[in-house]
């Protein structure tokens, strides 16, 4: 029973890997160019791997622009109104009480925390749609390279991608110079 | 036209930056961290003593007492929420405004703020006097009714304020370090090492994908701690501006406010990284004397701030036509607390004049020594305001002195300790200068093949 609690727990929180083919740049720029032509030669799932968000990468790759924004729109204005509601709702319906005269639905007094309510709620879920789309948290993510981390920058080709041949994409990023061009699982 | 200075010295590779960066994290503590470690610790010891002896005796061991009902909590919890103003100004304000120095300071920068913030937070809960029913200050159903919280009252709004801000910095902070716990983690020799940063990275992969939703997500919480930043002062001030006490009672105190906690906050920054300059040599690339030199006419622009406010504080109680209100600010200067009101103006309008010359902007041990000023000035600041507007309010038979007691000094003093050993404790095991965003840096100011 608790054996197979913990294996289910282990399996969420374990990364999901594909197998497919990784070939190694030096530098960001040479990345960037590489990655550019691979999208423009029809490869659809494939992505770069970099120890920081590299300029013009995301058009490189062709990376749609993150629908996040929305999120935190949707759930500002949820914080907004849930704030309101709930000291609309403790100070004028549930136990009135007069305070200094002011009426019982006071709404500039009630301004400043309905604002933190809004920044509250959007902020954390900002957080938890970028945690929901990059599949986070996770545990023992594959490691291609240490270095991907800290100098080295990669393209990856899963062996999802429609028409997948190992050895086509090996030869085509050597092509495109990649080095340490490699069979891996990610 | 004028060239661009590089924000990154020497002749570096990515690599270089890793490996100076991550540096201290992966090396024994030296012998200076240990000593100030050990001072830090104990001195978080004798303010938990100290507090535990209040919470046991009563609030009636510290000064507090009619007609000064605010005493050191509240002023250092004023002071304590100020100084982490900087660190969200430098993260989120200057990211907004694509200030690219701001990579290199703005990782400790904002652990200052999540530090600060929770040491001052302590400082209310105490004041309350019965912190065992803090928990009152939250509107939550209960068997009195439910009896909710006053929403009306500024000291509320506060509680939403700071807990909003508190929750917001962790989080942001959180999110910056992720990329940098998966550098740490791939670097990492021993297995422990690698696990508790592995869990902490959360499964960071570093992918195009990942970077796009963590770049926007980054950029929105710029945005939304941008303004938290500033609400969370003006709300403090409301504390004191909503209530119709003279000295108290002005619409100043937002701005005022909010400028003199940003010059606050950049005085303790500089106090700090002049520490971390010194205890790591190495990280005098990143955070060069231009970054020092940047901060420097920050903490000018918003010492004459403070210095305006202060002045024009004097001409609207003279225009008022206020008696009491008058008096209420002769009385700050001249009467009997007239000392602390020109520490005050020595510090945080005088002192930081020296500024204006180059050579003190860059001079590290000048820069150390104005930055204590500021910090011991902005204290004062807060002193002032509560204490000498509440010992002479209206009416003379209800005048008074705030009888400062032993146990004031210990709190003020322990509080440091408190916030040291967490600020030491995060040199040790965060990457104390954010990796991933000092990369795309490397090259400003210099030609990219050169190196």
């Amino acid at each position: 029973m608790i054996d197979s609690i913990i294996d289910k727990v282990n399996n969420l929180l374990r990364s999901p890997t594909t197998k497919g083919v990784v070939g190694f740049f030096d530098d960001d720029h040479e990345c960037v160019v590489a990655a550019t032509k691979m999208r423009e030669a029809g490869y659809k799932h494939f992505d770069a791997i970099t120890p920081f968000p590299v300029h013009g990468m995301e058009e490189a790759v062709g990376v749609k622009r993150s629908p996040i924004p929305y999120v935190t729109f949707v759930m500002g204005l949820t914080g907004c109104s849930a704030g309101l509601f709930l000291q609309y709702w403790t100070s004028a319906v549930d136990w009135p009480v007069l305070v200094g005269g002011m009426p019982m639905f006071s709404l500039p007094a009630f301004i400043p925390v309905t604002f933190e309510t809004t920044i509250l709620f959007g902020a954390l879920s900002s957080v938890a749609a970028m945690f929901a789309f990059n599949k986070l948290p996770k545990v023992d993510p594959p490691v291609l390279d240490p270095l991907l981390t800290c100098s080295r920058f990669a393209l990856w080709v899963p062996s999802t991608e429609p028409g997948y041949n190992e050895d086509k994409v090996k030869a085509f990023m050597e092509e495109l110079g990649a080095k340490d061009i490699k069979s891996g699982e990610f | 036209m004028i060239e661009r200075r590089p924000l990154v010295l020497g002749d570096k590779t990515y690599k270089d930056i890793t490996d100076d960066i991550c540096a201290p994290v992966e090396v024994l503590p030296s012998k200076g961290w240990i000593l100030l470690f050990t001072g830090a610790v104990s001195l978080f010891a004798f303010y938990l003593t100290h507090m535990g002896i209040i919470l046991g005796t009563g609030m009636g061991l510290m000064g507090t007492n009619h007609p000064v009902g605010w005493g050191t909590d509240i002023v250092t919890f004023v002071f304590w929420i100020g100084i982490g103003h900087a660190g969200t100004l430098i993260s989120a304000i200057l990211f907004l405004f694509r200030q690219k120095w701001r990579t290199s300071v703005a990782r400790t920068a904002e652990a200052m703020t999540v530090f600060a913030v929770f040491t001052a937070g302590l400082f209310p809960l105490i004041h309350t006097g019965r912190p065992w029913l803090d928990f009152w200050l939250l509107p939550y159903p209960n068997q009195r009714g439910p009896l909710w919280v006053n929403f009306r009252s500024p000291l509320l709004w506060d509680v939403f304020a700071v807990s909003t801000y508190t929750t917001v910095s962790i989080v942001f902070w959180y999110v910056g370090l992720i990329p940098d716990f998966a550098t740490l983690r791939d670097r990492a020799k021993n297995k422990i090492r690698k696990l508790v940063y592995g869990v902490l990275s959360l499964g960071w992969r570093g992918t195009t994908r990942n970077w796009s939703h963590y770049e926007i997500v980054y950029m929105l919480l710029a945005g939304l701690a941008t303004p938290l930043v500033l609400s969370v002062h003006t709300i403090v001030s409301f504390d004191f501006a909503v209530s119709g006490l003279p000295g108290w009672h002005t619409t100043i105190f937002p701005p005022y406010f909010v400028a003199g906690a940003i010059f606050s906050g950049f005085g303790m920054v500089i106090t700090l990284m002049v520490l971390v300059r010194a205890a790591y040599p190495a990280f005098k690339d990143y955070i060069t004397i231009d970054h020092m030199e940047v901060m420097n006419k920050i903490i000018m622009t918003t010492g004459m701030m403070v210095g305006y406010a202060y002045a024009s504080e004097f001409f609207i109680a003279w225009y008022s036509g206020v008696e009491v209100e008058q008096y209420a600010f002769i009385n700050r200067a001249t009467g009997p607390y007239w000392w602390s009101y020109w520490i005050m103006v020595t510090c945080n309008v005088v002192i930081p004049q020296l500024f204006w010359f180059k050579f003190f902007r860059r001079n590290i041990t000048a820069m150390f020594i104005i930055s204590i000023f500021v910090n011991i000035g902005m204290w004062f600041e807060r002193f002032v305001i509560t204490v000498t507007s509440l010992h002479r309010d209206f009416l003379p038979s209800n005048w008074g002195m705030y009888e400062w007691s032993w146990f004031d000094t210990a709190i003020l003093c322990g509080s440091f300790g408190m916030f040291f050993t967490l600020f030491l404790g995060y040199l040790r095991v965060f990457p104390a200068i954010s990796i991933a965003e000092v990369k795309p840096v490397l090259y400003v100011g210099k030609k990219k093949g050169e190196h």
